[in-house]
């Protein structure tokens, strides 16, 4: 038995002729291998979408506004595709004024392993309006809200499209847009004196603390002081 | 609300001293409780509070000071360790756990984003919580280390053992102005939160 040290190298139980894995480090920044679901999504619905490109070896579709609740349905449904997590939406803008504003969606398929990047892109002076996908995926619902709160894009069609990191009558605009001055558009103490009139304890809706649920089974006194219009506290 | 008490709130122990030997000496076996038996009511909202948990587990120990039981009700807290940024989200919350402290109360603003907001001189951070509220020690540091934290605490010991209750403004509460819920003038507010530092190259009005 040899007791001499052999050194465990990483990849070394892979075959010597398997490909290098997909590191960082060999991915090419543009072009590579498209995700099939964008030539599928080409065959698919044809027209609506505008373009595909592989960035870092993800693939970007960017898709008509119009048909996005389609394609994203359809991506979501089909058994070839099977898209059921949704990691994100969140949306760009760009520092040149000239180019639009896009709002992007990351879908994941983890049947087959698939990572696909759709955009739609919002023309500059036009409404700020996408379809929500809250009827596809429910975990849309507080993305939706912090991209609404963030850029101030309405997603139509979601049910409850208020602000989510801001509070809600929050008046000095959209934080993450180019416009949007770092430290805000009002003074400090303007600032502070709006942030001190807000109540603590409004801050949830009925809904959000699973109240209304349950509100058969509260306490009558409870369910007078609701009713009433009392939110929770002292 | 600074560090050093106005001179008619020291406690003389001279024996020519205008008070009396009864009330001074009441005095400091009331301060000297006190000022060891602070019960800290941690806002820990962020890393700031990780070096306040290292200060108080067994390495540095805030057991020492009398600071064993940390409240997490300001119902029975005395001291408010404010450790990391406030957004303005949290500035109502924090105003109102420090009006649920009761009195004798003392706040300790921890780092430098509680301090002054730090580096965060955007749209969401406070810039210093003692726009807030009244703040009895200001502990530098981003974020400080736990002896930074037991030195600011060791600081309001002090000032706690200086404390004269014969002093009538001594526990009087700064009512918040009721319209604007401000409690120092709009301002003052404005002038300490003036960007410094790299931060003065961008401006308010970049439209």
């Amino acid at each position: 038995m040899s007791n001499a040290f052999q050194p465990v190298v990483a990849g070394s139980a892979c075959a010597t002729d398997a490909p290098a894995p997909a590191t960082p480090r060999n991915v090419p920044l543009a072009g590579g291998d498209a995700n099939p679901s964008a030539a599928a999504l080409q065959r698919q619905f044809g027209d609506a979408v505008a373009g595909t490109s592989v960035v870092r070896g993800e693939t970007n579709v960017v898709v008509a506004n119009a048909r996005l609740l389609d394609v994203v349905r359809w991506l979501h449904d089909d058994p070839s595709q099977r898209y059921e997590y949704l990691s994100d939406v969140t949306a760009v803008e760009f520092r040149d004024p000239e180019q639009p504003i896009e709002v992007v969606w990351h879908l994941r398929s983890l049947a087959y392993r698939q990572f696909l990047r759709l955009k739609v892109e919002l023309p500059r002076g036009a409404e700020l309006t996408v379809p929500s996908i809250w009827t596809v995926y429910a975990s849309a619902d507080w993305m939706e809200r912090e991209c609404y709160d963030m850029f101030g894009i309405t997603f139509a069609g979601h049910p409850d499209l208020r602000r989510i990191l801001m509070w809600e009558d929050y008046r000095e605009g959209f934080p993450l847009r180019k416009d949007f001055p770092l430290r805000g558009r009002f003074s400090r103490s303007e600032q502070l004196r709006q942030a001190l009139a807000a109540n603590p304890e409004a801050r949830y809706s009925m809904e959000e603390l699973s109240v209304a649920d349950a509100f058969a089974d509260l306490p009558t006194e409870m369910r007078r002081r609701l009713r009433a219009g009392e939110k929770a506290g002292e | 609300m600074g560090l050093t008490p106005s001179p008619e709130s020291a406690v003389s122990y001279a024996p020519v001293s205008q008070e009396g030997w009864v009330a001074t000496k009441l005095d400091f076996l009331v301060n000297w409780a006190r000022a060891n038996s602070l019960w800290p009511m941690p806002f820990g909202t962020a890393c700031c509070a990780i070096e306040f948990m290292a200060s108080a587990a067994s390495d540095f120990d805030l057991a020492r000071f009398g600071m064993e039981r940390m409240s997490f009700s300001p119902r029975q807290a005395d001291v408010l360790i404010c450790a990391g940024r406030v957004p303005f989200k949290l500035a109502p919350i924090l105003r109102r756990i420090w009006q649920q402290m009761p009195q004798p109360k003392w706040a300790i603003s921890m780092g430098a984003c509680a301090s002054s907001g730090g580096m965060f001189d955007n749209y969401a951070v406070v810039q210093g919580i003692d726009t807030i509220i009244p703040v009895d020690v200001y502990v530098p540091g981003c974020p400080p280390r736990p002896e930074g934290l037991i030195y600011g605490i060791m600081l309001l010991q002090e000032k706690v053992k200086k404390e004269r209750a014969a002093d009538k403004t001594l526990r009087n509460e700064m009512d918040p102005d009721p319209k604007s819920q401000l409690y120092i003038p709009p301002s003052l507010i404005d002038q300490i939160s003036e960007p410094f530092g790299n931060s003065v190259h961008q401006t308010r009005s970049s439209l």
